[in-house]
């Protein structure tokens, strides 16, 4: 017999939404099935690859080791959140667009949240953007791009950045 | 790759957390971080028929000073761990072995405590809990008890825990032994450690090493504590020579027993791990050492 399904309720992108999950549901396909932001994609589903990465409670996480139910009360942000009210690109898409920091892009929308969960502590050293970025597999930019478009969108603090590193 | 079903339940007390592990006849599994379980159960490597989520016990993520043990409650954050300034200053070689457990968005989640009972052998927590001689303390329905670091770590993935039992806290002296270092390798950044060393080290006012401690993990089934480099290092001035031999005694103490394909290259990896380990307590500030990663 399935288990019988939870009340759960989050807010997602500033909405509140509430649904009845069963336990098992991972807040990953929460988002894309239940809620249609498929935005978020599904690399792996082991933690590995960092495609899932949503933020917390404003906390850079997997959602794909994450279960549904257990967003209870918390405040959820997708890539969808990083446009703007006219559905304009915010500082962070708009960094990767201009230093080419994507090329399928199936890895950008977790890499991007890994960055939103810096925004409030910008300027940051390298090491941090590095950090945040070394938890995501990309396989086609060979991730200097990447780096680019995230010291473009962040800030980085004076003297850490890849121009004082390839200089 | 989807999970299997499971009931869910998510107490609000160490007591009804025991209760409900005990009333699952050992088909139940702790949910701490998830870091680790979530991907057994996804690969559907686990099946229990109860999840019982311990994120919001009362009391199980505090961080506090008890005389010179730090006390860390079992659902602390990898990520509070690598950066509280108390880690820092009462157990630096914790703050730096945090650093190199998973990536910031799995330490963002993982706990202290699910590391140490998840006893993965090439995890760090447990290394520096046995490096430092830490007690486990955990609740059953017969009440609590504390069990020491080395009767902790049974072997593969395997603890003394009973499974109605909860780990609630980490107990861990602060170093005595100021000097200290943390080195491990791995393939890619963020993956599973081949090797890994930690250690503490102590000199007394005539330059000599009063006390040595080192840990290896990842090569065997367990972290390996490694008497015999400890004991060829304490006593001695340090010298280049002492530390190589350590570091192959150590090699050849923890890395004996490697079961696995490579063992004589994991052997060689552990060898280096020690001996860099070893060169980063002596040749740091009396209080740490320059290069984390």
């Amino acid at each position: 017999m399935p288990v019988a399904p939870i009340e759960v309720r989050m807010t997602v992108n500033g909405v509140e939404r509430r649904a009845a999950v069963p336990p098992r549901l991972l807040l990953s396909d929460f988002l894309r099935h239940e809620l249609g932001l498929t935005g978020t994609h599904v690399g792996c589903e082991h933690g590995v690859c960092g495609a899932c990465t949503v933020l917390l409670d404003g906390a850079a996480v997997r959602s794909c080791l994450l279960f549904a139910v257990q967003a209870e009360g918390a405040d959820v942000r997708t890539v969808e959140s990083l446009t703007g009210p006219n559905d304009e690109l915010t500082a962070i898409p708009a960094a990767f667009r201009d230093e080419h920091g994507l090329q399928c892009g199936f890895c950008t929308p977790g890499i991007m949240m890994s960055l939103a969960a810096l925004e409030g502590d910008a300027p940051v050293e390298h090491e941090a953007l590095v950090d945040a970025i070394g938890g995501h597999l990309c396989r086609c930019t060979g991730y200097r791009n990447i780096v680019r478009a995230a010291e473009r969108a962040i800030g980085v603090a004076a003297g850490t950045g890849e121009e004082a590193r390839d200089g | 790759m989807k999970p299997p079903d499971f009931e869910y339940a998510r107490p609000a007390t160490v007591a009804d957390a025991v209760s409900l592990l005990a009333s699952a006849g050992g088909d139940a599994k702790v949910l701490a971080g998830g870091q680790s379980l979530v991907p057994l159960l996804n690969f559907r490597l686990a099946a229990p028929s109860l999840l019982v989520d311990v994120n919001r016990v009362d009391g199980l993520a505090h961080l506090t000073v008890d005389g010179s043990t730090l006390r860390i409650g079992a659902t602390t954050r990898m990520r509070v761990l690598e950066l509280d300034p108390l880690v820092r200053d009462l157990v630096p070689v914790l703050a730096a072995a945090a650093r190199w457990v998973g990536h910031v968005q799995i330490r963002n989640r993982g706990t202290v405590g699910g590391s140490v009972a998840h006893a993965d052998p090439a995890a760090e927590v447990p290394a520096v809990c046995l490096l430092l001689d830490a007690e486990l303390v955990a609740t059953g329905p017969s009440g609590e008890r504390r069990i020491p670091a080395r009767d902790f770590f049974a072997g593969f993935l395997t603890t003394t825990l009973a499974e109605d039992e909860l780990l609630t806290e980490i107990r861990i002296p602060a170093q005595t032994a100021r000097r200290w270092g943390f080195r491990e390798y791995a393939q890619r950044r963020g993956d599973f450690a081949l090797a890994g060393a930690a250690t503490t080290v102590g000199i007394d006012a005539a330059g000599r090493i009063d006390e040595a401690r080192i840990v290896v993990f990842g090569t065997s089934d367990r972290p390996i504590r490694a008497r015999s480099a400890e004991a060829a290092l304490a006593g001695a001035e340090p010298s280049a020579d002492g530390l190589d031999a350590a570091a192959t005694a150590a090699a050849d103490e923890a890395a004996a027993d490697d079961p696995r394909p490579d063992a004589a290259y994991r052997r060689v990896l552990t060898r280096t791990m020690v001996r860099r380990a070893l060169e980063d307590a002596f040749g740091g500030s009396s209080d740490g050492h320059g290069e984390v990663r």
